[in-house]
């Protein structure tokens, strides 16, 4: 009575896959990935490929622990969740630093989950956030970028010696990120315009010539990627636009109320991790809501994190906390906001029999 | 012309329909036997008419219907019934089905026909019942018997029939060519159908990647005014009846109810030509256009065939494989069966015959799933297939309906586009199936109980009965009762 | 000292009486109200497949554990989900044996009708000198017209699948 081996429809298919997807996010994130190591030079070459290499490593060990098969290796989830982590570290960020945050992300905060699909929070941020907790010396260094063939960039050589031997930064090679900066001159008691009106320049932060993690600096090369995932229709663009929009607004509006206290939206667009999180690690798919409308509340919900606590929180930066906390709603927020059904209301109720959906075109003629 | 509602999800799977669409229907040479069984449709299994060894005529009753919701079946060539029995049925199990194997003698001698008068003289309830004993069934796949659709218009208002020309399927041509060849007569039925459902209007809807299958519609319609030809987007599953629906009248089918309820019905094309052949010229359902396509067919293209006639006859007329298909479908690739063998027949549901390269089809091996919502986005129900087939997985039945599995229309959007390879609509066949085993056997435990009950009550008053008789004949003398005494 | 020592009396009595009052108002009468709904949801064909006497002792042993919720093959998977359900255990639907159909073998039947007297649910018709014969929907396997029977002629079978039987399995695990 059963039918095991027989196969059911559909016997079509779109030649998707999830190699594909995740292929596509790494090719979207590569314009800003290549930027930020020109910027940053050997130490973020070296810190680049020791995360992603630890990553996959991990995951192949943890794949053969589990006796599944080691073909999974090749979904490039492992690959992305590392590359993601990279791009979130300090560029000059010791060996190490690389190696325990791929094994952390990959080992505990996808496989101890059940591997691809299972984890409920984003592996990449996890990781990111148990190292700023364990480290936060070495995870508040910032390098200030030297530009590989620049005259103070370190050589390959001294890459090296930076990466694996911990060789200390020199005065005058690192620095405080935008936001950082100005988190500490806030306290100082000066006012937020003055600070900008010396060191802020809209233009060279979305250009991304500034310290910060090795792949959010250039913002308009990451925009670029995402634009072509969302071409490709391989992230919504729900997540992006609600989060970016609740960022804008909420820093327009507490702008207009202290511009002395709080800076514009613009700033907060330009500064941090804001774009990289908003295109390419809110909308990971696994964490993040299936629904259109769960999608706006988890994208808002975790623009209204990042502005909250990059403004009164005790750390400057925030989109791993913010899409970490959302991530734990998105159980919650799937429950709650489905699709309307055909033929339902949004209740789940079946529509009355005998009304119309829509009074135009009952008899084909408005 | 109107603006077209937007039906939600859908998909743009490749065609695959150019080499078939541009050839002519064609005809094959008559099989030496048609294999019929004898539950074509939804409903009630035919019963048969004739022995075996009976000489049929092409057109006889050989199996009648015994209730409303069944069809009878009608020989399609002239011969002799040699087998009533088990016969391999088109369905994946490979399990058989009660039917009847028919000798073609060759003659191909028709019974004489009975021949209606002017139908739109007729009342609508006559026209039904000719459609119900020419045993016509929906020729889309849905295989629901037509004439009980048809008298509906005698309890519900009616406004508008659809005749269902999308084919949105890939590979399958042959609505198409039946639209591009036999306009008039499909134009005929649909005004017949509107004259027996009292319909104010009709529109024939037809995908737009059909432009000569639309203007040869357009031309038939041109002398009647009430017929309107309408270009739907060709997007998946436009053909299923909700979302043609939708898509032409801006309204959606409340959960639960029938079309009837938004004032809509919907007829395929090919059930539409059959009605049109059954009442101007008495003609049963006997035979269909079947697309004969897939790349491991030579020559694919659509031929007129034989209710009964094996798939291999088909191919054969097709000039048979250029390679070994890996998969034998029945229907369209999204909701086709796969056949077991080429032994089976043509049934009256039967749109097309496939032979698929692996190129063409998904792959089997699946991987978890990603929750990237491509099947929500996808499904044009509205529903979230990844949480039902979650559910199904873990046999969750009740969670799954919550879900969508009751408004569910397998149609594999889903499936289509999962980049993990899940077999999403297998899931919910298999909690479908569930669920139907698991109503049956409440109801066979509400029966026995029923069963079981009434059986001791007839038992006790048997006892008692027994008790009494015994009582009145210790004392005859007392109480004589006309029981006793007779 | 005695302020402490009525406080804390007081409270005992408070607290005693509440409960006190808690065990009348809550109290749980003799006949179990599960064992009831149980007896309820059993075919009550009292068949004895489940090796109990009949549907009441099969519904006192699964209150009391001693029975398998899928002991019960007349009422199939639909009942063990809802004993499962009331009990509170994880149901193993590999466990459910398929259920049984009794099939006379016309070839032998004499007309005896001694399989139809002794039929619980009336599954068996036919009369005296005829040959008996089954009806699928109300047989419940429970074999007592195979005891019945004195020619030996009556089978008990699994149903082979039809068309109108046949299930999509569940699809391999990933």
């Amino acid at each position: 009575m059963s039918s095991i081996g027989i196969a059911s429809g559909p016997f079509a298919h779109d030649r998707s896959s999830v190699n594909r997807i995740m292929l596509h996010v790494c090719l979207a994130l590569a314009p800003a990935t290549l930027f930020g190591l020109y910027l940053f030079g050997w130490p973020a070459i070296n810190l680049w490929l020791l995360t992603c290499a630890s990553a996959l490593a991990t995951e192949a060990a943890c794949l053969r622990w589990l006796g599944q098969p080691l073909a999974r290796l090749q979904d490039g989830s492992a690959l992305l969740t590392g590359w993601l982590l990279a791009l979130s570290l300090p560029p000059w960020a010791p060996w190490w630093i690389a190696v325990g945050g791929s094994v952390f992300a990959i080992g505990i905060g996808k496989q101890l989950y059940g591997g691809i699909g299972q984890n409920p929070f984003n592996p990449a941020m996890l990781a990111r956030v148990a190292l700023l907790i364990a480290f936060p010396l070495q995870m508040t260094t910032w390098a200030l970028p030297q530009p590989l063939g620049s005259a103070g960039a370190p050589g390959f050589v001294e890459g090296l010696a930076i990466t694996f031997a911990g060789a200390p930064l020199a005065d005058g090679m690192s620095g405080a990120t935008a936001l950082g900066h100005l988190k500490t001159e806030l306290t100082l008691g000066h006012s937020a315009e003055a600070i900008l009106a010396g060191d802020f320049s809209l233009l060279a932060a979305l250009l991304g010539n500034s310290a910060g993690s090795l792949g959010e600096t250039s913002e308009l090369l990451l925009l670029l990627g995402g634009a072509w995932l969302l071409a490709r229709r391989i992230i919504h663009w729900e997540i992006p636009l609600s989060m970016l929009l609740a960022v804008l607004l909420l820093a327009a509006i507490a702008h207009q109320i202290n511009p002395g206290r709080y800076p514009g939206g613009l700033y907060h667009l330009a500064s941090g991790g804001l774009l990289l999180g908003a295109l390419f690690i809110a909308t990971d798919p696994v964490t993040s809501p299936v629904s259109r409308s769960g999608r706006l509340i988890f994208g808002a919900g975790c623009g209204v994190l990042v502005y909250v606590i990059r403004t009164w929180g005790s750390f400057p930066e925030a989109v791993a906390f913010a899409v970490l906390f959302m991530n734990a709603l998105t159980p919650l927020i799937d429950r709650y906001w489905r699709p309307r059904a055909y033929g339902r209301n949004a209740r789940g109720k079946p529509l009355p029999v005998g009304r119309q959906t829509n009074p135009l075109n009952q008899e084909g003629k408005p | 012309m109107f603006n077209l509602a937007r039906i939600r999800g859908g998909i743009h799977p490749a065609a695959h329909k150019d080499r078939s669409a541009a050839l002519p229907i064609g005809g094959l040479p008559l099989p030496p036997r048609l294999y019929l069984p004898l539950r074509q449709h939804a409903g009630a299994e035919a019963l048969p008419l004739v022995k075996v060894g009976d000489r049929v005529l092409k057109g006889q009753l050989i199996a009648g219907s015994p209730a409303e919701m069944s069809a009878p079946i009608h020989a399609p060539s002239s011969g002799w019934i040699v087998e009533i029995g088990p016969i391999l049925a088109p369905h994946p199990s490979g399990l058989t089905v009660n039917g009847m194997v028919l000798e073609c003698d060759g003659e191909e001698r028709w019974i004489e026909l009975d021949v209606p008068a002017n139908p739109f003289d007729e009342s609508p309830l006559v026209l039904a019942e000719r459609v119900a004993q020419a045993g016509i069934v929906g020729m889309g796949g849905a295989i629901f018997p037509a004439a009980v659709k048809l008298k509906q218009g005698t309890r519900h208002e009616i406004k508008t029939v659809l005749v269902n020309g999308s084919e949105c399927e890939p590979y399958l041509t042959c609505d198409d060519r039946l639209m591009r060849e036999r306009a008039e007569a499909i134009v005929d039925g649909a005004r017949l159908i509107q004259h027996i459902l009292r319909a104010y209007r009709v529109v024939i809807a037809i995908e737009d990647n059909k432009p000569e299958a639309l203007a040869a519609m357009r031309a038939a319609s041109e002398p009647f005014g009430a017929i309107e030809v309408e270009a739907v987007p060709a997007l998946y599953p436009m053909g299923s009846a909700k979302q043609l629906i939708q898509s032409v009248t801006g309204r959606e089918v409340p959960a639960e109810a029938r079309s009837t309820s938004v004032g809509a019905l919907v007829h395929n094309v090919g059930t539409v030509y059959a009605i049109q052949q059954a009442l101007r010229h008495g003609r049963p359902l006997i035979s269909r256009v079947v697309s004969v396509a897939g790349s491991c067919v030579n020559n694919p293209r659509n031929l007129e065939v034989l209710i009964g006639t094996p798939a291999q006859a088909l191919l054969d007329a097709c000039g048979g494989l250029s390679l070994e298909p890996q998969r034998l479908l029945l229907g369209g690739p999204m909701m086709g069966v796969a056949l077991p063998s080429l032994q089976v027949p043509v049934i009256k549901g039967a749109t097309g015959l496939l032979a698929l390269a692996p190129h063409e089809l998904r792959n089997d091996q699946a991987s978890p799933c990603i929750r990237c919502a491509s099947c929500v986005d996808a499904c044009p129900m509205g529903l979230l297939p990844l949480e039902m087939a979650a559910r199904a997985r873990a046999d969750d039945l009740d969670g799954a309906s919550d879900y969508g599995l009751r408004d569910c229309i397998l149609c594999g959007c889903c499936s289509y586009v999962c980049p993990s390879h899940i077999p999403l609509v297998q899931y919910f066949q298999y909690a479908m199936g569930k669920q139907d085993e698991r109503r049956s056997a409440e109801r066979k435990t509400e029966y026995i109980k029923r069963l079981t009950e009434a059986r001791a009550e007839r038992h006790a008053q048997e006892a008692a009965a027994k008790e009494a008789v015994k009582a009145a004949k210790r004392k005859p003398a007392d109480k004589p009762t006309s029981e006793v005494q007779s | 000292m005695l302020m402490a020592t009525l406080a804390l009396a007081v409270m005992g009595l408070l607290l005693g009486s509440g409960l006190g009052l808690a065990a009348r108002k809550f109290a749980v009468s003799d006949d179990n109200p599960l064992l009831k709904e149980i007896e309820g949801l059993m075919p009550g064909s009292q068949c004895g497949q489940c090796g109990f006497p009949g549907c009441g002792p099969a519904a006192s042993a699964l209150v009391e554990g001693q029975a398998a919720v899928t002991c019960c093959p007349p009422g199939g998977v639909a009942l063990a989900e809802k004993l499962a359900e009331l009990l509170g255990v994880t149901l193993d639907a590999g466990q459910m044996s398929a259920p049984l159909l009794a099939r006379i073998d016309a070839a032998q039947c004499t007309g005896c009708t001694r399989c139809y007297r002794a039929c619980p649910t009336d599954a068996i018709v036919g009369a005296s000198g005829q040959i008996h014969s089954v009806l699928r929907d109300a047989c419940t396997g429970c074999a007592r017209c195979q005891e019945a029977c004195p020619e030996d002629c009556v089978a008990l079978v699994t149903q082979a699948p039809t068309l109108d039987t046949w299930r999509w399995s569940k699809p391999q695990a990933v």
